[in-house]
């Protein structure tokens, strides 16, 4: 499989979590675990272009898959939009939530397109869980993260 | 959770064939992995239906919808074949949980699952639906026994659902606002001969308002009857008493939306 493009064995046990190979074998720990029951949408990663909770994946259904995680997505340099969003519009406040917020709102932005209405956004994130921000700069930063990989070019035509 | 070992067959006949022992078949993962999770179930072998070819199309066939069982939600959701046939079963779809789950959950395991608060189930009962497996048929009637309890034997896959194309269909869902499951949800399907009701979420297992269908085929305008059954469920969510009046203001809300 691959992993932020890089080929990987998955060389785990059979019951081993996406999420935890990730962190642990990998030391990829930028995708978070918040609830690990499914709810929180904290472990979101994209398993060949759609987001999932990593915490209820296992590595061995990923065998040919790509995985993409948080750190995959830019760098402190140069981030993806929709990092760079949720840093101008304020979309965090501990932080705990957020890679997960950002893999949804890659996913809210493929799926609804740049102009995507803000009920949209708040409907799309029933996934996720955010203890601290109250959702507003969230949704801010999804509807500006949207607009910001269209004009990258970063979006084909909604579907 | 407890280690067991993951067999990945690339065909029906190879899936029968894994499932030896104490095992269990994987579609989605998202009512089994919890499960594992949190102990509450354990096998010694899961067997991935992903890699089946086929088990996810979804066609028309005259007065069939046939919906594979690795169909997942948000497949359901998106189809223009669904959105022709069953509009109503379309948005059923789209309800289900959050967008990831709905990405990775399953028709088939829904069903296989049959939570009581679960949404297809209301929708299979109500549109009369038939279920394929690896061994045969089950008419929709017959399939769904019980709280998480099925007609499916040991070993037994769905591979489809063929639901039958009403003249309309809607279904109403009060969701808990925490879990998405159903509070209280009413499915309502007419067919030339009558109306069928189906309710998940009240009780212990879906069931059929047969009263409810009594005074719909009489006349869609009609009355309503209110719920009355012994095995409703009450609990920190809701009492029976709320539940039953829920499933009221469902009924009348789908009914509604299925007239002429
Ligand atoms: C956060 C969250 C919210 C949810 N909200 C809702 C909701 O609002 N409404 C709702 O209805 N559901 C909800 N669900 C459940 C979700 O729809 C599950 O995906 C579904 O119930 C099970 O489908 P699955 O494909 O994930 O099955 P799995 O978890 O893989 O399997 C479930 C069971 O079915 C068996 N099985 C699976 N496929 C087959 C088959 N083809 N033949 C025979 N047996 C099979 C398995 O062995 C297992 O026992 C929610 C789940 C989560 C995690
Ligand atoms: S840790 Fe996966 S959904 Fe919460
Ligand atoms: S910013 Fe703290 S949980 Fe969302």
């Amino acid at each position: 499989m691959k992993v932020n493009g890089t080929e990987r064995a998955a060389d785990a046990p059979d019951h081993r979590l996406l999420v935890d190979w990730l962190r642990e074998d990998l030391g990829l720990t930028g995708t978070h675990v918040g609830c690990t029951t499914s709810q929180c949408g904290a472990c979101n990663v994209m398993v060949d272009g759609e987001v999932v909770k990593a915490c209820t994946v296992l590595v061995a259904s990923c065998a040919d898959s790509e995985v993409v995680t948080i750190e995959g997505l830019g760098t402190p340099e140069a981030l993806h939009p929709m990092q760079a969003a949720f840093r101008a519009a304020h979309g965090l406040q501990c932080g705990f939530c957020t890679p997960g917020m950002v893999m949804a709102g890659i996913a809210i932005a493929h799926a609804h397109g740049p102009d995507v209405p803000e009920a949209t956004i708040r409907h799309a994130l029933e996934g996720n869980l955010c203890r601290c921000t109250g959702y507003q700069n969230i949704v801010a930063a999804i509807r500006q993260g949207a607009r910001a990989m269209a004009e990258a070019g970063l979006l084909g035509e909604p579907a | 959770m407890t280690p067991f070992t993951l067999a990945r067959p690339a065909s029906l006949e190879a899936a029968r064939r894994a499932f030896s022992g104490d095992a269990a078949f994987l579609a989605g993962g998202h009512t089994l992995i919890p499960a594992m999770k949190s102990g509450l179930r354990a096998v010694d072998t899961l067997v991935d239906l992903t890699r089946i070819p086929g088990l996810d199309s979804i066609r028309r066939d005259g007065d069939r919808l046939i919906v594979g069982a690795m169909a997942r939600h948000a497949a359901v959701a998106a189809s223009p074949v669904v959105a022709g046939a069953i509009p109503g079963l379309a948005r059923l779809a789209a309800g289900i949980g959050d967008p990831q789950v709905r990405r990775r959950g399953t028709i088939g395991g829904s069903i296989a699952n049959n939570d009581p608060a679960a949404d297809y189930p209301a929708a299979v009962l109500a549109l009369d639906a038939v279920i394929e497996t690896s061994e045969g048929t089950h008419a929709a009637d017959d399939f769904f026994q019980g709280m998480f309890a099925t007609a499916l034997a040991d070993g037994e896959i769905i591979t489809a659902v063929q639901f039958r194309i009403p003249e309309a269909f809607a279904y109403a869902k009060f969701r808990h606002p925490a879990s998405r499951y159903a509070l209280a949800g009413v499915a309502v399907a007419r067919f030339p001969e009558g109306v069928r009701v189906a309710v998940t979420g009240v009780a212990y297992a879906v069931f059929r308002w047969t009263e409810a269908e009594a005074a719909l085929s009489a006349d869609l305008a009609a009355s309503l009857p209110a719920l009355e059954r012994d095995d409703i469920n009450s609990d920190i969510h809701a009492s029976a008493d709320y539940r039953a009046h829920l499933a009221g203001v469902m009924l009348d809300r789908a009914r509604k939306e299925i007239q002429p």
